[in-house]
């Protein structure tokens, strides 16, 4: 059997295939609760990842042709990311489970070999307590690094952490998928 | 409790043939790598599941060696190949994003400083999408080796930077293509990330006369490899 191919790095310059329309998922005119994801991602010193390309999935509402249901974002010279999409449902785990409304992240840059994926949930959720990743973690403070918070009306934020931080800060959960 | 119903999960990546998060040699990866262990997330609908571009949104450019009509400075060559998944099945219709390094090693990018110079028609970047069969191809010109800040006199090997989505978000795939016969590759901290050292020459296109184009363009082969869906249980 053939082994899959080898990942590198996405690598500093990666700009040149951006195109900044990617961060919003409604701009061919889907139509659904519009929600907007903006937030930071930091390295192990505390410093803003500026170089970095944070791509974003979402299996519900179906993509179609008005909704490609996948965008790409760069960070800037703060770190920050911002997506304008439509807030998912929930959409079906394992078994006969449900999995709480999320966003699929990754995120590429440099300095990373291959890309580090990472949920996205929402704060306030009720069915967040059955989602079974979630369920899983059991430190708090690690579970709560996958839930996006309120930032005004129909506006989440979520930053993602590399590394734990100088002070301690609590690294971000990523996934082994 | 699993249920018949449940998405056929990805294989897992075969030994070695990844590259690690944290990878010494190469200075970035200090601060940015987790120090957690990663959480193993058994597929469902959100990871078998993928993008779909379109070719109607998301246009083909398969020439990066011209720009308005002029020609880019440098040697032309068509690279070709095919993606395939494990089992060998074909992946029609999914996209590949390319970009890179002029012929004299510089990105059309303001982040790049390096003291060479750009070229007015070169951008460098291109997009094109298999065929029914897995097949893609585009031409370009062999991009120039360059230096960075890894460690002393550090040089990056040619290489074209390529992107695969496949059929669903797990089998995403970012990698580098390099060339035949490049002496900077046993050098190269990111190549040599690559523990298995097969996988890591799969990474080198081979020449190909049945593409090269008479008078015109040297061509190349490179065929992919993207995750199979598996039978295989996922490790428990």
């Amino acid at each position: 059997m053939p082994a899959a191919t080898s990942g590198q790095t996405i690598g500093p310059f990666w700009h040149l295939i951006e195109h900044p329309e990617w961060a919003d998922l409604t701009r061919f005119g889907a139509a659904g609760e519009r929600v907007t994801l903006t937030g930071s991602v930091i390295d192990g010193d505390g410093n803003p990842v500026t170089d970095a390309a944070v791509e974003l999935w979402q299996a519900d509402p179906p993509a179609d042709d008005r909704f490609p249901a996948f965008g790409r974002c760069r960070t800037d010279e703060r770190g920050e990311f911002h997506f304008t999409t439509l807030k998912p449902g929930p959409v079906p785990g394992r078994g006969n489970a449900q999995q709480a409304p999320h966003f699929a992240i990754t995120v590429h840059a440099r300095g990373l070999l291959k890309g580090l994926v990472t949920r996205a949930y929402f704060a306030d959720d009720a069915r967040n307590e059955t989602d079974s990743l979630l369920s899983s973690i059991e430190d708090p403070k690690r579970r709560g690094t996958l839930i996006a918070q309120p930032d005004g009306s129909k506006r989440w934020r979520i930053d993602i952490r590399l590394q734990r931080g100088p002070k301690g800060e609590t690294e971000t959960v990523f996934l082994d998928v | 409790m699993e249920s018949a119903r449940d998405p056929v999960p990805f294989r897992p990546y075969q030994p070695g043939t990844q590259p690690p998060y944290d990878a010494a040699a190469y200075g970035s990866t200090h601060k940015r790598h987790p120090l957690e262990n990663l959480i193993r997330l058994p597929h469902a609908i959100t990871e078998t599941t993928g993008p779909q571009f379109s070719p109607a949104h998301f246009p083909p450019i398969r020439d990066l060696s011209v720009l308005n009509g002029k020609a880019a400075l440098g040697e032309r060559i068509i690279v070709h190949g095919r993606i395939t998944d494990e089992d060998s099945r074909p992946v029609p219709h999914t996209i590949v994003e390319i970009w890179q390094a002029n012929a004299s090693g510089r990105y059309q990018h303001p982040g790049d400083q390096h003291d060479a110079p750009l070229d007015p028609n070169f951008r460098g970047e291109g997009r094109v999408f298999t065929d029914d069969d897995g097949w893609y191809r585009f031409t370009s010109i062999k991009p120039g080796a360059y230096p960075w800040r890894n460690h002393y006199n550090a040089w990056r090997p040619n290489h074209i930077h390529l992107s695969f989505f496949g059929s669903g978000f797990a089998q995403r795939l970012i990698t580098q293509m390099y060339f035949p016969g490049d002496p900077l590759l046993e050098l190269d901290p990111i190549f040599l990330s690559i523990p298995d050292e097969a996988a890591r020459n799969r990474l080198i296109c081979k020449l190909d006369i049945s593409v090269t184009e008479p008078e015109s363009a040297l061509g190349y082969r490179f065929d992919i490899v993207l995750r199979g869906r598996g039978a295989t249980p996922m490790e428990g």
